[in-house]
């Protein structure tokens, strides 16, 4: 393990990481983001959604100003229902970040299994999954989830929706962006494919699966995660944008995207600090996620992200 | 004089300090003159070339020294002032031919383009002498070609668009960077002539960079030898090769392979690291010599008989139409246990695809092959089938895309023993690989490395043992050293030889390199468009060669006179 | 045309099978034996191959059924709110290629000042912003605060033919701004990126080091052989995404209450108006397969190594 940990910081990646401001910047603000929306019930000063604890007095208090009438200071201020603001973004990020890297998860899994399927056996497969591709590519993502979010939204019980929402979001973001996955992993394992370390894998004895799994996907890696942090800043900017429409996270479990949403119908009205604080959150969190997976794609490979 | 270099020092700054590319370099060329500068890569010498017009790549520097043209300081020039010079006075001509013009752009375009920027001729009188520029490069029909998009146009014949755009500027000094390396045989040496009568006709001086001493050795006037950015001599080409005095330059001139005789090894190139001395393996009891067989050289090792292949293309909506290309056309040849067995051709010729049908990563379309008894294309999936067919290996022609870059060395050599069955445990296992290693002339310690911390050289040794590894009998050596420096593939030569003569093995090299093949290959095949034209023994291919192509191609080599 | 098809087939298994669209027209009060009359009438009982073939023959003539919600026959729908959501289209597409290009090329060559790495930083940023983010910041920004611009709606419109145009009004031009921006930013963003990394890889190629040793002046470098060879990959994909331009309307449209088709769409999935909802999906997936087309014809155009050549 020593020894690992030496080669990485000896290593060219790890020599632009430590020299690049603007990566180890939006490194430390993703990762304390994250941190803090996982343990966001130990450190939320109120807990926004039990009924019990809210106290309509609070409605409206603005930030870092003591109530008059309960005392209570809520540093970005409280909503209609005297929900603490800060407390709602914890949570809030919380739900935008699982909607987020699960999504990213299903549409990684499935990409890259789809991906190597369609490079590795060629053929009419590879034709199929290609143009199944390329039909979907036509549609942009937005409306593919929405759709689904429709299509499911039809299919489900009322009493059910809300609890399934949250599913449905993934499934559709998932879905929508398995594509970009698929068609990078497939590129990098054609290249591969070319080179010829793999004939003599083959010329070796190796096993076809053996050559998938030992010699082509550990290079194919690098392209995954340049791919995959990208697609987590488009992932989390996607759900935000269908719950603010109304299609996402519904205000029984809001994510950044819901409580801006309802932040909007406030603006006008002067209370700026509903919308203000989660659309910064939201901002902080979609960019810092950008610029590590712009400057990992510097790093690792300059030429993805246009195809 | 026409250019004059005086101390020339160039240094590129890197993450590890500042990295001296060129050091304290002087020439003198005079119009009219040819000077070559060869070295290895690495040498320096494109740099040389790039200072002079300016166009060094980020982040390098010129730290030191004077480069006068005519006169002219061109050290001192800041960047606006290079675009006064180039074209007009100086010209390069660069590598890649197929890189070199823009696809978007007619021949006429670029050239009249070229041409209206240094002289004040109209547009049609532009086209006039646009025409008679491609005459003067050989091209026929200029009238009609001139109309045409590059792509259009073969590689050699792009390399005289590309002279024609050089010298349409009508330059004093024209630095021609490696001009013909991309190039197969056959059209290099008129490329070559070509630059010498324009030399000679237009008056201009030339410096011809390039690594190939058969090139310096036909085309060049005097020459001077780089290594590691110093030049160690300089002198008429004539009196360097045969009376070579610095030690480098000795070791260059021996590592070359002669292309009028045999010699039994390359001396070696001292100039390069030392390596261990070769352990010594008691090969009878050792786990690499169990399945060496005695050498019975009657027997057949490889009885290939009508071997076919056709590669049909795809066809796309939107691209032009390509025929069915019969890459190999009924070819049949038998080789002999121990012999080495070459198969010469230029590029597009079919000889790669052979070694690849025989190594079983293409299926032939007609024919059959039999390898020591056995039937390789009527395979049933049987483990002895598959062992058999292990006794196959080869030896690819880029280091850099044979090794899988993540897997560490001592790893990529445990792959095949493993497949093999080894049953021993990770001790015996590693001691079988620092053995490996030191066979190919390693360090064991290179097991721990990655690939990326090798040279090209040591890549292709580390190909070798992984070759090795599998035991085999049979090794398709598919251009192994085309991608290699000089002095490196002496050595790698060497070591092919040697461990044939250890392991027994039988060999088929395959390359486009005449001089080589006469060092290394008991019986050679010519190969042109998919059909072999001529076989026999490899001292009777390059004395009496019977086929006009082979006459060609042996009349066409670059000749390495001592 | 398999995606015309196949989208078709999606469409019309939402029709068919999302919800009873009998129960959704007709509200709670009807009696069965009303509904079992509207369900033959409506060629419900038919077997599925009949009632897609049927649908197809009638979206061809323009019929594609009746709005759940509105009552009206969809096309009619569709045609009143094209106009809007075309103009705030192009509009936008237009702003995104010039400014796209232009900051494009320029961050390109100049890649090392400091107006480069600033307006580099500004794209992340833009890249991270959501759309309807955007577009909440400028209104908040140029209609609230400063009230320079109206924050909805499409100003006075003027009618030509069937079409409804916002262009000529004053107050059409005004209303069609901020919407145009929000829209279009994001595209800009990502136009001006692929313009720079294709501009800089064309930049450093053999070809164009070559013409500059041949002394040609770097300006014309920049714009006769880059920007043209550059901007070759870069049509493909603009010309792709320039159609995703009209489904992100949608979410412009709904910040802005800009009566489009975007805006038409969320409301018929609010209220699960199934007829709006496939209708738009065929719309769409139309527009697509035509981009497509253009853009292939494009591409062939300008590169001469695609085109079929009878010369050797």
């Amino acid at each position: 393990m020593k020894i690992i940990f030496k080669d990485f910081i000896g290593s060219n990646f790890f020599y632009s990481f430590s020299h690049s401001p603007v990566a180890i910047c939006s490194f430390l603000i993703a990762t304390s983001l994250i941190f803090c929306a996982i343990i966001a019930p130990v450190i939320a000063p109120y807990s926004p959604y039990d009924p019990a604890t809210l106290n309509l007095m609070n409605g409206f208090s603005a930030p870092l100003k003591t109530n008059e009438f309960t005392g209570d200071t809520f540093v970005f201020g409280a909503d209609d229902q005297g929900r603490d603001i800060f407390s709602t973004i914890l949570y809030g990020m919380r739900i935008s970040l699982f909607v987020g890297f699960s999504a990213v998860l299903f549409a990684m899994v499935l990409g890259v299994f789809l991906g190597l399927i369609a490079a590795m056996v060629g053929g009419i497969t590879d034709a199929i999954i290609m143009r199944i591709a390329d039909i979907q590519l036509s549609f942009p993502s937005i409306l593919i989830a929405m759709l689904i979010f429709g299509i499911a939204k039809g299919i489900t019980p009322p009493e059910m929706r809300n609890q399934m929402a949250i599913w449905v979001l993934i499934l559709s973001i998932g879905l929508s962006d398995w594509v970009q996955f698929a068609r990078v992993v497939r590129g990098s394992a054609m290249v591969e494919l070319q080179k010829e370390y793999v004939e003599a894998a083959k010329l070796i004895g190796v096993h076809p699966i053996g050559i998938s799994l030992r010699h082509i996907f550990p290079n194919v890696v690098p392209s995954v995660l340049v791919i995959a942090t990208i697609s987590l800043a488009l992932a989390i900017i996607s759900e935000a944008t269908l719950s603010f429409l109304g299609v996402g996270a519904p205000p029984t479990q809001p994510s950044l995207g819901t409580l801006i949403r309802i932040g909007q119908g406030f603006l006008f009205s002067g209370e700026w600090w509903i919308i203000f604080f989660p659309s910064l959150a939201l901002l902080l969190l979609a960019l810092s996620v950008n610029l590590l997976g712009d400057w990992l794609r510097n790093t690792l490979d300059p030429n993805l992200g246009i195809k | 004089m026409l250019l004059k270099i005086e101390n020339l020092t160039i240094e590129y700054p890197d993450r590890f300090g500042n990295f001296r590319a060129v050091d304290k370099a002087s020439l003198k060329l005079a119009r009219g003159e040819i000077l070559g500068i060869v070295g290895e890569s690495g040498a320096g010498k494109s740099t040389i070339g790039n200072s002079i017009i300016g166009l060094l790549q980020t982040p390098g520097k010129l730290v030191g020294g004077t480069i006068e043209l005519d006169g002219q300081r061109l050290d001192l020039l800041a960047q606006p002032g290079f675009n006064a010079i180039r074209g007009k006075k100086v010209g390069v001509i660069f590598q890649d031919p197929m890189t070199s013009l823009n696809p978007l752009e007619t021949i006429e375009a670029q050239l009249v383009e070229t041409i209206s920027l240094h002289s004040n001729l109209s547009k049609t009188d532009a086209k006039l002498q646009a025409i008679e520029l491609l005459n003067d490069v050989g091209i026929t029909s200029p009238m009609e070609r001139i109309k045409q998009y590059p792509h259009e146009f073969s590689g050699g014949m792009r390399q005289r668009v590309v002279i024609a755009l050089v010298l349409a500027g009508k330059p004093d000094l024209i630095i021609a960077d490696e001009p013909t390396t991309a190039l197969d045989v056959s059209i290099q040496a008129t490329i070559l002539k070509l630059i010498r009568a324009l030399c000679r006709k237009k008056n201009v001086g030339v410096i011809l960079v390039t690594h190939d001493m058969g090139v310096i050795s036909e085309t060049t006037d005097r020459v001077a030898v780089m290594y590691m950015g110093k030049i160690v001599e300089v002198n008429e080409t004539k009196k360097l090769l045969s009376k070579p005095k610095h030690p480098y330059t000795k070791a260059l001139i021996s590592a070359v392979p002669p292309s009028n005789r045999r010699v039994h090894r390359f001396s070696r190139v001292e100039f390069n690291q030392g390596r261990q001395n070769p352990v010594a393996i008691d090969l009878g009891s050792h786990w690499i010599g169990e399945t060496i067989h005695k050498l019975d050289t009657t027997t057949t090792m490889l009885n290939v008989r009508n071997l076919t292949k056709i590669f049909k293309p795809r066809n796309s909506l939107f691209s032009p139409k390509i025929e069915s290309n019969v890459a190999v056309n009924n070819v049949s040849f038998k080789i002999a246990i121990g012999e080495t067995y070459g198969i010469v051709g230029e590029s597009g010729s079919g000889k790669s695809t052979i070694a690849r049908l025989i190594s079983g990563i293409y299926k032939p379309d007609e024919g059959s092959i039999q390898f020591d008894g056995l039937d390789l294309l009527n395979g049933k999936k049987l483990k002895e089938h598959k062992k058999k067919k292990r006794e196959i290996q080869m030896i690819f022609q880029d280091p850099y895309s044979s090794l899988n870059g993540r897997m560490k060395v001592g790893q990529i050599i445990a792959e095949p023993i493993l497949i093999g069955g080894f049953r021993g445990n990770q001790a015996e296992l590693n001691l079988i690989i620092s053995d490996l290693l030191a066979m190919v002339e390693l360090d064991a310690d290179a097991a721990r490395k990655y690939p990326h911390a090798f040279s090209g050289g040591q890549r292709q040794r580390v190909s070798i043992a992984r070759a090795l590894a599998s035991r085999p009998k049979f090794l398709i050596c598919d251009e192994p050293t085309s991608a290699l420096d000089v002095s490196i593939q002496a050595q790698i030569l060497n070591l092919l030889k040697d461990l044939q003569q250890k392991l027994k093995l039988t060999y088929l090299f395959i390359s486009h390199d005449l001089p080589v093949m006469r060092q290394v290959c008991d019986r050679i095949a010519v190969m042109k468009k998919g059909q072999f034209v001529e076989e026999n023994a490899a001292e009777a291919i390059f004395n009496a060669p019977r086929h006009k192509y082979t006459q060609d191609l042996i009349n066409l080599m670059p000749k390495f006179e001592q | 045309m398999i995606v015309l098809l196949f989208t078709g087939l999606i469409a019309f298994s939402m029709f068919r099978f999302v919800g009873d669209p009998i129960e959704n027209m007709m509200g709670q009060e009807r009696t069965d034996a009303d509904i079992e009359i509207l369900r033959e009438k409506l060629g419900l009982n038919d077997p599925f191959f009949v009632q897609y073939w049927d649908f197809l023959i009638d979206a061809a003539q323009g019929n594609l059924g009746i709005s759940f919600r509105q009552g009206r026959p969809v096309v009619e729908v569709l045609i009143e709110r094209l106009p809007a959501t075309i103009e705030l289209a192009s509009v936008s597409a237009f702003l995104a290629i010039l400014m796209g290009v232009s900051l494009g090329v320029y961050t390109a060559i100049k890649s090392k000042g400091w107006v480069s790495n600033v307006i580099l930083t500004v794209s992340l940023v833009g890249v991270s912003l959501p759309t309807f983010l955007i577009g909440i910041l400028l209104i908040y920004l140029f209609a609230v605060e400063l009230g320079w611009l109206p924050s909805f709606g499409r100003g006075d419109v003027v009618e030509v033919g069937w079409w409804t145009t916002g262009l000529i009004t004053m107050s059409g031009i005004k209303a069609i701004i901020l919407p145009a921006v929000t829209l279009g930013l994001y595209q800009m963003t990502m136009i001006m990126r692929l313009v720079r990394s294709e501009m800089s890889e064309v930049l450093s190629s053999d070809f164009v080091r070559f013409a500059r040793s041949r002394g040609v002046p770097e300006v014309k470098i920049y714009f006769r052989h880059a920007l043209k060879n550059a901007l070759v990959p870069v049509i493909t994909v603009t010309g792709l995404q320039l159609g995703s331009i009209i489904a992100f309307a949608i979410i412009t449209e709904t910040v802005f209450q800009w009566p489009g088709l975007g805006l038409l769409f969320i409301d018929s999935v609010q209220f699960v108006d199934i007829p709006v909802m496939a209708s738009y999906l065929m719309f769409i997936s139309v527009m697509f397969v035509s981009i497509n087309l253009v853009v292939d014809l494009l591409y062939t155009a300008i590169d001469p190594r695609l085109r079929v050549s009878d010369t050797k």
